[in-house]
């Protein structure tokens, strides 16, 4: 009972879900992606799933950056920083995923200088207040944070800062969900479109979705209500046959995207041959690395690097998982060797990834009841 | 990482042409606005910041909404302790004295 005080409108929600359950054939069943980790978090936080019809299946998609990050990265971001005189900087996000050696904080208790940034541009700050050690960001994210790594890069280039450079993990949203739709096993009648990433990068990004493999998208906000709306306007396409990009999340995302954030991206960054995902494997033109005219600032170029390259156990079924072929819960591994206190796989590591939001609130009140109470 | 913090530009930085001081429920941070290059907010303006970086405008309505939808979510401590660190911790243990006495609230 507690949540539905939180919700802004009851009323509203009862609504939705009715149209939901109009607009819904009973014979067939439905399978709609939600990219964005934020969208898993919250429809796990709100108990969404408990409210829609059973025909109608969340799948939960690739976008919890922290997940997709292969363990090797971690090692090979933490063997640099471990020589004498040198900082690693990461988000908070960062600082308990394990690598093969060990995670960033681990690291710090063996004594490598590791900080906690909550923005790159601190990162930079850090490296000016400090001119005798070189300071590396260890660059985590989609679209959504890659423009402000760009823009960090630039102004230590302008203020030419030669004790810092960037770690870069910066991966891009469509070549995943491209990989996703091209996996054999899978089948998804359509998508619920990241919000965030979409304030940077717009809607255009996802007509071809739409238009070559003829699956609808709707970026979507993230209230209750937000995400439900964006499953009654898939409903909507998916009953009068249609497949067309929508904004339902028009408040934040405009249309075309963020220009300044995607121009000082491409000044920046340039796409990599491939890379690899956690759970996904190597996926081509899928991350940014820096382009040559900042390579003094790309760590990769600056220090050698040993790419390591870390398996995930046999056992565990994340590819899987994130492919949404299976649920969290029919993982060998869930709840039993693999918990958000000690991540083995992937979707673990972080509360925007599938497993640890199946987890953290599997057990929670289901919101029916209190819908129903309600109404 | 993912948050999206709602904050109230209440100054721009002299000098800086790209910095300006928001307030996010009564504390003040240094954000970065070089991401609305193109539609540089002014005094009085709400935004949504990412990282430290102010992503997109918003209207006063939606950013008492986003604040709320935080503290729905369980992450509205996360988004303070993320907005506190915004300039904390540039010289390690001790926080930043210059970014500190420039941000505390009125």
């Amino acid at each position: 009972m507690r949540y539905i005080d939180e919700f802004r409108d009851p009323e509203l929600i009862a609504r939705a879900s009715e149209e939901i359950d109009r607009l819904s054939d009973r014979s067939r069943h439905y399978r709609i992606m939600e990219v964005c980790g934020g969208h898993t978090h919250a429809i796990y936080r709100f108990g969404l799933k408990d409210i829609l019809p059973e025909n109608i299946e969340l799948i939960h998609g690739p976008g919890c950056p922290v997940c997709v990050l292969p363990m090797g990265r971690i090692d090979d971001g933490l063997a640099i920083a471990r020589e004498p005189n040198r900082i690693f900087t990461a988000f908070g996000d960062m600082m308990r995923v394990p690598g093969a050696t060990g995670s960033p904080l681990e690291h710090k208790a063996r004594g490598t200088d590791v900080r906690i940034v909550y923005s790159p541009a601190d990162a930079l700050e850090i490296a000016k207040r400090n001119p005798d050690k070189e300071v590396m960001f260890f660059a985590i994210g989609f679209e959504t944070t890659a423009p402000s790594t760009a823009l960090t890069l630039m102004s230590a280039k302008k203020q030419g800062i030669q004790n810092f450079s960037v770690f870069c993990n910066h991966v891009t949203i469509v070549p995943a969900i491209r990989a996703i739709l091209d996996s054999p096993d899978m089948r998804l009648d359509g998508f619920i479109g990241p919000g965030h990433v979409s304030t940077v990068i717009g809607c255009r990004p996802y007509e071809w979705i739409a238009r070559n493999e003829g699956k609808p998208v709707v970026t979507s906000g993230f209230e209750p209500l937000d995400l439900l709306q964006s499953i009654v306007m898939l409903l909507r396409q998916l009953q009068a046959g249609e497949a067309k990009v929508e904004n339902q999340y028009k408040r934040v995302v405009p249309w075309e995207g963020n220009c300044a954030a995607l121009k000082v991206m491409a000044e920046v960054f340039e796409l990599r041959p491939y890379f690899e995902w956690r759970g996904l494997g190597f996926i081509s033109q899928s991350a940014l690395r820096i382009r040559d005219t900042y390579a003094p600032w790309d760590a990769e170029r600056r220090y050698s690097v040993p790419e390591t390259r870390v398996a995930d156990p046999k056992s565990a079924q994340c590819g899987e998982v994130l492919k949404g072929v299976l649920k969290p819960a029919q993982c060998k591994l869930f709840g039993e060797e693999c918990t958000p206190e000690h991540p083995i796989g992937a979707l673990m590591v972080s509360s925007e990834g599938s497993c640890a939001a199946f987890y953290n609130y599997e057990h929670r009140k289901s919101l029916v009841t209190t819908i129903s109470a309600v109404a | 990482m993912c948050l999206a913090i709602p904050g109230k530009i209440v100054e721009l930085v002299d000098g800086q042409s790209e910095v300006g001081v928001v307030e996010v429920a009564g504390v003040r941070r240094k954000v970065q606005l070089g991401l609305l290059s193109e539609d540089m907010p002014i005094k009085g303006d709400w935004v949504l910041i990412h990282v430290g970086f102010a992503l997109s405008k918003i209207s006063e309505f939606d950013a008492d909404e986003q604040m709320r939808l935080l503290s729905m979510l369980g992450e509205i401590d996360q988004a303070m302790e993320e907005v506190r660190g915004y300039g904390a911790d540039v010289l390690g243990r001790e926080s930043s004295d210059n970014h500190e006495s420039r941000s505390r609230p009125n």
